[in-house]
């Protein structure tokens, strides 16, 4: 199997690096937590693109329950069919539908799998699924027949940390917290993204964003992907850096902050402290 | 193999188990790594820590586990006697192990060596270098004799930069005993379920329905009320004086317990709980609800929480009259034991971190009313306190 090592689109720390190699050549699901907006998610998908392999996405909501990972057996259609004589009726496989860890299993590749965001469901769902992570197999009862998994998925899980999660399932996995990168990080993952920028645009733009992450009271720090998106909006609006540095103070609000903030107390937020520095100045 | 870091962890309430500890044996065996300082940290980290509270203290017992080899001085191990090293290596390698070192240059040239580079390391150090070594490079760690002289000799470059990696201790605000945000309130508060269904009849019971149905032998359609928390909760909030403080801290966790429960109430009381308590701050003196009143109200299946700082004169939970707002007829400790008689859940969530409480004789009184369950108000001691009020 091939080493992950970061990809064109994605800047892979050295930490990061070992992490998402240890669970793959141990084969053990890799847990990833982190602020929102640090590239969890896309990690699973450059990983898949940089291996070479296809990605299964299993998106967890509050109502997802353990079971929808693995079949579902569709009692309700089969009633009506029943009902109706179709002959699909004498077959209970029809009703059977696969989910994503059935879909994973029986993959031919060794696929990515995916379950994002597996604090949205209830604090019950990752200890049903102890089992099937762990032994990589399941029992379909409506058929009777084992599901096994022909050759282990990567398994990649991410958590905004909305709930705990049970001991239980945390020994089985390796865990990796993505930390908000720092500026050089921050430096290569914007080059990456958008290689043709101005150098001191960015420079500029980066003095801004780190400003305001350290400004103390923010409901939402921004993070990686607003920044990113913010640099997009300066770079079609044609701003230079020349405007970014100009810090007049009645333009202490950056440029297209709506990017960067999104929520109405923060901007309001901003806005006091601009008046509070402009008062100083006169 | 580093056992005594295993330890270490487990002394510092990182909580590894052995199934992480093989796992991390694992990966070494398997090479998941280049025998690297900063990558064995790495990879430490991601096999045995789960949480990123706890990243902080691991970093912590990274540091000191591998810093004890920085007071090892050099000069002591480069007068450590020859054949005693020889005999301790020849008691721990194999056969095949020993073959190796032959092939090297054999014994002598290999202590030859060890004897340069240990010169070599002791001027590096004091150069101001720390000593943790790289392993893997050198013909001496190979072997490991002893861990402390797998760092003895090793190439130039690794090992300062690397222990910057956990000194810097990034994950420091991550740690579970700083105050929290309304979200991880949120969060900390949910354990606090008790699920029922109650009410009108809205849900479709699917399985109930295929039953009665196959019962039947009809259509038979089956409702069930939907599924609710219905755990009831009655929050007490010292507010005033000594609490301005923690005004915050009491705010978010209003909040979060607001939309968290559905049954909740609360009321305000000033340092001590007495005879009578009020809803509304700006109206407090002249809209008051007798305290016996509210003990009536809520039956004693609420789970009670009382948020106070509990830093207070001895004499206003102890003395009839010591209130410093009013004569109160019964000391305040007579209120709290009655409301511990009437509710079974009582918890005392504190803002003042728990280190300073022994200092401060009102919390220990109100600690032991209360039979020790008071907790502090972090996300560690929430947690605890929900726990304790879901027995």
């Amino acid at each position: 199997m091939k080493k992950f090592e970061g990809t064109s689109s994605y800047v892979a720390t050295d930490d990061l690096r070992i992490a998402v190699n240890a669970a793959i050549t141990l084969e053990r699901p890799l847990l990833i937590k982190g602020e929102p907006g640090t590239g969890k998610t896309v990690l699973a998908f450059e990983v898949a693109k940089a291996i070479g392999v296809p990605i299964i996405q299993w998106h967890i909501k509050s109502t997802t329950k353990a079971q929808q990972g693995l079949y579902e057996y569709d009692a309700v259609s089969r009633l009506r069919d029943s009902q109706l004589g179709d002959e699909r009726v004498k077959d209970i496989k029809n009703y059977i539908s696969k989910g994503k860890l059935w879909e994973a299993f029986t993959n031919d590749a060794r696929p990515v799998l995916l379950i994002d965001e597996i604090d949205k469901a209830d604090i019950e769902f990752p200890n049903d699924l102890l089992l099937e992570l762990d032994r990589m197999e399941f029992f379909v009862y409506e058929t009777g027949e084992t599901i096994k998994a022909k050759q282990r998925p990567i398994v990649m899980i991410t958590s905004n940390n909305e709930k705990e999660l049970p001991d239980a399932f945390l020994h089985r996995c390796f865990f990796h917290y993505i930390k908000f990168p720092d500026r050089d990080t921050m430096t290569k993952i914007i080059d990456v993204h958008y290689p043709k920028i101005m150098d001191k645009l960015v420079g500029e733009a980066l003095n801004i964003f780190y400003q305001i992450r350290d400004v103390p009271g923010l409901k939402k720090k921004p993070s990686t992907s607003e920044l990113l998106d913010w640099l997009k909006l300066l770079m079609a609006d044609d701003i230079t850096a020349e405007t970014l540095r100009e810090r007049d103070p009645s333009k202490l609000i950056p440029p297209l902050h709506g990017a960067l903030l999104k929520n109405e107390q923060d901007v309001h937020l901003f806005e006091r402290l601009a008046f509070l520095a402009r008062r100083e100045r006169n | 193999m580093f056992l005594n870091f295993f330890h270490d962890l487990r002394q510092a309430k990182v909580p590894v188990t052995l199934k992480e500890y093989l796992a991390l044996m694992e990966g070494l065996d398997k090479q998941v790594i280049d025998m690297k300082v900063d990558e064995f940290y790495y990879l430490s980290r991601t096999a045995l820590v789960k949480d990123e509270r706890n990243l902080d203290k691991f970093d912590r017992v990274f540091a000191h586990a591998f810093k004890g080899l920085e007071t090892l001085d050099a000069t002591e191990l480069a007068q450590i006697p020859e054949d005693w090293l020889k005999a301790l290596t020849e008691k721990f390698l194999t056969e095949e192990e020993k073959k190796q070192i032959e092939a090297l240059g054999g014994w002598e040239k290999l202590m030859e060596e060890l004897k340069k580079r240990l010169e070599e390391q002791k001027k590096r150090h004091e150069g101001g270098n720390k000593m943790i070594g790289t392993g893997g490079t050198s013909p001496f760690g190979a072997y490991g004799y002893n861990p402390e002289g797998i760092r003895m000799g090793q190439d130039k470059g690794r090992h300062g930069k690397a222990v910057k990696v956990w000194d810097k201790r990034e994950y420091k605000n991550l740690d579970d005993s700083v105050e929290l945000g309304t979200r991880n309130i949120k969060v900390a508060l949910r354990r606090l379920r008790k699920w029922a269904r109650e009410g009108a009849l809205t849900e479709l019971d699917l399985p109930e329905t295929i039953r009665a149905t196959a019962h039947q032998g009809y259509l038979d359609l089956v409702m069930r009320a939907e599924r609710h928390n219905k755990v009831k909760v009655l929050i007490f909030f010292d507010i005033g004086g000594s609490m301005d403080a923690h005004i915050k801290l009491c705010e978010e966790l209003f909040s979060a317990a607001r939309t968290e429960f559905k049954h909740m109430d609360f009321f305000y009381f000033h340092n001590c709980l007495y005879e009578s308590v009020w809803k509304d701050n700006r109206r407090r003196h002249n809209e008051k609800t007798p305290t016996w009143d509210v003990l009536h109200k809520y039956p004693h299946d609420y789970k009670v929480v009382i948020v106070g700082d509990a830093t207070m004169s001895p004499y206003e939970i102890t003395y009839p009259g010591g209130s410093v707002e009013h004569w109160n007829e019964e000391p305040g400790a007579v209120w709290l034991e009655r409301l511990t008689r009437i509710y079974e859940h009582v918890i005392w969530l504190n803002p003042v971190p728990e280190r300073h409480w022994e200092y401060t004789p009102s919390i220990q009184i109100r600690k032991q009313i209360l039979s020790d369950r008071m907790f502090p108000l972090t996300l560690e001691g929430l947690d605890k306190a929900m726990r304790e009020l879901n027995r």
